[in-house]
Parts: structure tokens; C-alpha cells; sequence
């Protein structure tokens, strides 16, 4: 229990210092535009396939089971409401989440682990440099960028998925699916599924972060690290999710 | 008429200093000063406290009890923005150069200059070339860190920390994992650098060859009576101490200079 508590502890005092640095993206010569473009490249660019191809199965097997009960009821039309309302909502900004907290927020501990190993965060202390404000900053922001920019690809993926099973299985016509679609769905299902990924994408860089530093300084420490880094992302992802639908559910999104 | 005496403020002084961590205590009782101009090897042996005292003094730990100063200034009883400052001020180098992996060695070396100073790109770049040729790596800019040997590596981040022209200069074990003739390159390195930029130098290592060449003074830590028991000159201090566990240690290691 004490340890818990340490480590709740030990979180505040990294979001105190994260917080603490984050005038430096106002400054010129803090302004890490390098490292930015790095970790959105990593993180945005590079997940891109992989985002795109499970996003799109995600969204066919959806279809085909949604396809299956609907015929039941003879309602099959409404599968595309279905297919549209999740993967806007939830899944395509889940399914983002998780491939980011396996790409990125295991990498980001793992990074940040290493470079204790390797003494680097104690060189950047002596130079006077914050390391929360030089390697998690810039993270926090390509995260932010990239994540809610790979969720909108993950659903029209995701779309495109449903909309394959549409057509083929319930011969939906293409042009009849993709109306409904934009019938049902508004600009508050997308914006609820992008404050979603918003939110995916800080939760995602601070635990990754926090458990590179908090991480003990040897090699196997970086590798529990790591995995702590996951367990503590996805848990905090389904958390806030939970959170986040039922705050949107009060405001009719 | 009494003639004003001119004080000479120390580089690093050490007053009734406690260490450690939490509430175990490593070092204890600690008292020395080091003045502008000399190269103080600090030694014992492994797991004395070496390197934590070191991180101490240059302001990365809190000491548990006494206080630090640097050229007559608090490292402990200060703001954290001063204390940031006066961190800024030292040139440190570590175990294994703790270089940055993504940065070429250029790069890492023009770090602290782009942070701090107000260059221009071709200024700085002039200066990474002073400093690379300083510690030999001028043919080795464009190589990132991982292409580097351990050596190399060292003299990188030599180089890093020279880039601000610091007057104080400290080294984490600067012959740990170095074949004897990179060792011995390492030392002539830092007794060149000292002539030539007039630095005090804090060397910590249990290399006793490296103490002889280098060491204007050694101070020995024991492990056991968790204290500084020796302070002076290398090979004064071998032949103060002979036969006592400090002359040992001494005479076991360091054999050139006997």
C-alpha cells in the first residue's frame, strides 16, 4: 500500500515537472522542432500501415458480425449505422491507442531508461538542461498531433472495412452505404472520437515517460520499464474511455 | 599598518558533509578543499562512494548533512535557478561519455553552445572543431556515438564539456573499461588541458597509475570508517602511510610511480 502511494507520489511530482517545463515550447531556443518532427515521424508516419490494415480488418469483422444479427432481424441497413457510430467513437481511436502504447509508449520508457543507464540524464541535469522539458515536451506534442490524425485515418479504414462486408455479404450498393453513412454520422461522433485520441495520446506519453525515469538504472530495469509503461497506458486508456463516453453521453455526443 | 592579505576563494569546498541515500549514510564527515589550478584525484576502493561524492559536488544529489560551495558559493543552501547556473558552470564527464544517441558527435559537442550561447551556426561550428581537434576527434564529427570506441566515446564527451570553456572540469572514472594505453592518452589529455586553459580538474578513479601521472593531490575514501582518511600528494602519501591499509591499497595499484 505504501508503495502505491510512493508511486502515485512519484507521478505528481514527474506531472509537476512536465507542467513546470512546458513554457519552454513558447521559447525559441527551447523549441525542440527537431526531436518534434522525429517522434512524429515514429510515432504518426511509420504506424500509418500497420493502423490502416488492423483499423480496416477491425472494420470487417465488425461488419460480418454486425451483417449476421442484423439479417436476424431483417434490419441489415442499420449495420452501417453500427459499423460508423463505433468506429468513430470508440474503436478507431482505441485501436490507435493501443498500436501507439505498443509502438511509442514502450519505446518512450525504454528510450528514457536507457539514456539513465547510459548516464545522459544526469549529463543533461549538469548542462542545466530540464529533462522533463527536453524529452518529454517534444513526445507530448508530436503524440498529440499524430495520434488524433491517425485516428481519423483509422476510421475511414475502419469504414472502408464495414463497408466492404456492406457490399458484398448484404449487397448494400456503394453509393447507398456510403450516404447513410453520412447521414447518420455528425461532425460529433468524429469530434468525440478526436478528444478521445487527444487525451489517448498524453495519457500514452506520460506513462511511457514516467516509467523511463522512474525506471532503476540498470538493463533490466529498462525492460520493466517498458512493460510497465504498457500495463499503465492501456489501463489508463480504458479508464479515461469509460470517463470520457460517459461525459459525452450527459452532453448527447 | 596591517597589508590586505588577498584571499583565494577555493574551487570546490567540502564542509561536514554527509552522504548517501535515504537515510543510509555512505559518506560521512567530510572536509577538504581544492584550490583554483590543481588536479585532485579522489580514490578508494569499489563502492566507497567515489562517484556518489562526486555527484554530490557537482550539485545532482542533496547532500544529507554540511554543505558544498563552489568558487566560495552554496550548492546546497541556494535557489534551485542558481544552483541550475552554477551546474551549468562545470564541465563533467562521465564513465562512459554519456553521449547523446541521436546526435552526431558534432552535434552532441555543439549541444551546451546551442543552449546557452548566442553563436551563429559557423561560430559554432568553429568552436566544435576547436574542441573536437582538443581531444583528437576532428576526423570524427560527422560519426554518431554508437560508431565510437569506449575511448572515443570518453574524449567525445570530454570535448562536450570543454565546449563551454568551464573552469572546473570533474571526470567519473575516466579510465573505467580502457585498455592501459587509452588510459595513459587519457591522462596526458587532461594534464595538456590543464596547462593549457589553467582548469581545476576533479579526477575520481582507483586507477593508483593514474593518480601518479596526474594528481596534484589525492584524497582516499575509506568504505569502512565511511570517511576521507587520506589527503596529499600521491607519493607522500604512499610513503606516509606504508604499512597502514591506505599504503597497500597504494602500493598494490600504483606501480609506475613508486
Amino acid at each position: 500500500m505504501k508503495k502505491i502511494f510512493s508511486s502515485c507520489g512519484d507521478f505528481m511530482v514527474f506531472l509537476g515537472a512536465v507542467a513546470g517545463a512546458f513554457p519552454e515550447i513558447f521559447r525559441r531556443r527551447t523549441r525542440r522542432w527537431r526531436e518534434f518532427f522525429y517522434y512524429a515521424e515514429v510515432c504518426g508516419y511509420q504506424s500509418l500501415p500497420i493502423v490502416l490494415m488492423l483499423c480496416f480488418l477491425m472494420g470487417v469483422v465488425l461488419g460480418i458480425q454486425g451483417a449476421i444479427q442484423m439479417r436476424k432481424v431483417g434490419t441489415e441497413i442499420f449495420m452501417v449505422d453500427l459499423i460508423g457510430f463505433s468506429v468513430l467513437k470508440e474503436l478507431g481511436p482505441l485501436m490507435v491507442a493501443i498500436i501507439a502504447t505498443g509502438r511509442a509508449g514502450s519505446a518512450f520508457a525504454a528510450e528514457i531508461g536507457t539514456m539513465k543507464v547510459n548516464e545522459e540524464l544526469n549529463a543533461l541535469r549538469t548542462m542545466g538542461v530540464d529533462p522533463a522539458g527536453f524529452l518529454v515536451l517534444p513526445k507530448l506534442c508530436a503524440m498529440l498531433i499524430a495520434l488524433p490524425l491517425l485516428s481519423v485515418c483509422g476510421d475511414a479504414a475502419g469504414i472502408c472495412g464495414g463497408m466492404c462486408v456492406g457490399v458484398t455479404v448484404l449487397k448494400i450498393p456503394v453509393a447507398a452505404y456510403w450516404l447513410r453513412t453520412m447521414d447518420v454520422l455528425g461532425i460529433a461522433a468524429l469530434l468525440s472520437g478526436l478528444i478521445k485520441s487527444a487525451v489517448y495520446a498524453i495519457l500514452i506519453t506520460l506513462a511511457g515517460c514516467y516509467c523511463g525515469f522512474s525506471s532503476s538504472g540498470d538493463a533490466q530495469g529498462v525492460g520493466r520499464g517498458a512493460t510497465r509503461a504498457v500495463v499503465m497506458s492501456i489501463f489508463m486508456v480504458v479508464i479515461s474511455d469509460a470517463v470520457l463516453t460517459l461525459l459525452f453521453s450527459f452532453i448527447g455526443w | 599598518m596591517d597589508v590586505p592579505q588577498k584571499s583565494i576563494v577555493p574551487a570546490v569546498e567540502v564542509r561536514d558533509l554527509a552522504i548517501g541515500y535515504d537515510e543510509r549514510v555512505v559518506l560521512e564527515n567530510l572536509n577538504f578543499a581544492i584550490s583554483p589550478g590543481e588536479i585532485v584525484c579522489i580514490m578508494g576502493p569499489s563502492g566507497c562512494g567515489k562517484s556518489t561524492l562526486l555527484k554530490h559536488i557537482i550539485g545532482l544529489y542533496q547532500p544529507l548533512k554540511g554543505d558544498i560551495l563552489i568558487r566560495g558559493e552554496s550548492m546546497v543552501n541556494t535557489t534551485a535557478e542558481r544552483k541550475k547556473t552554477l551546474m551549468r558552470s562545470l564541465g563533467v564527464t562521465y564513465q562512459g561519455g554519456a553521449l547523446f544517441g541521436w546526435m552526431s558527435v558534432a552535434e552532441n559537442v555543439e549541444f551546451p553552445l546551442r543552449e546557452y550561447s548566442d553563436l551563429t551556426a559557423a561560430e559554432r561550428r568553429e568552436k566544435v572543431l576547436e574542441k573536437l581537434s582538443m581531444v583528437g576527434l576532428e576526423k570524427f564529427g560527422t560519426f554518431m556515438p554508437a560508431e565510437l570506441s569506449g575511448g572515443m566515446c570518453k574524449r567525445a564527451g570530454l570535448a562536450r564539456a570543454l565546449v563551454l570553456e568551464p573552469d572546473l572540469l570533474f571526470f567519473d572514472e575516466p579510465s573505467a573499461g580502457l585498455d592501459p594505453l587509452s588510459s595513459a592518452e587519457l591522462d596526458k589529455l587532461i594534464l595538456d588541458l590543464r596547462k593549457r586553459t589553467g582548469a581545476t580538474v576533479v579526477v575520481v578513479t582507483h586507477e593508483l597509475d593514474s593518480v601518479f601521472t596526474i594528481g596534484d593531490r589525492a584524497l582516499m575514501l575509506d568504505k569502512e570508517q565511511k570517511t576521507l582518511v587520506a589527503d596529499g600528494k600521491p607519493a607522500e602519501l604512499l610513503r606516509q602511510y606504508a604499512g597502514s591499509r591506505v599504503g597497500d591499497f597504494l602500493s598494490r595499484n600504483g606501480t609506475a610511480h613508486r
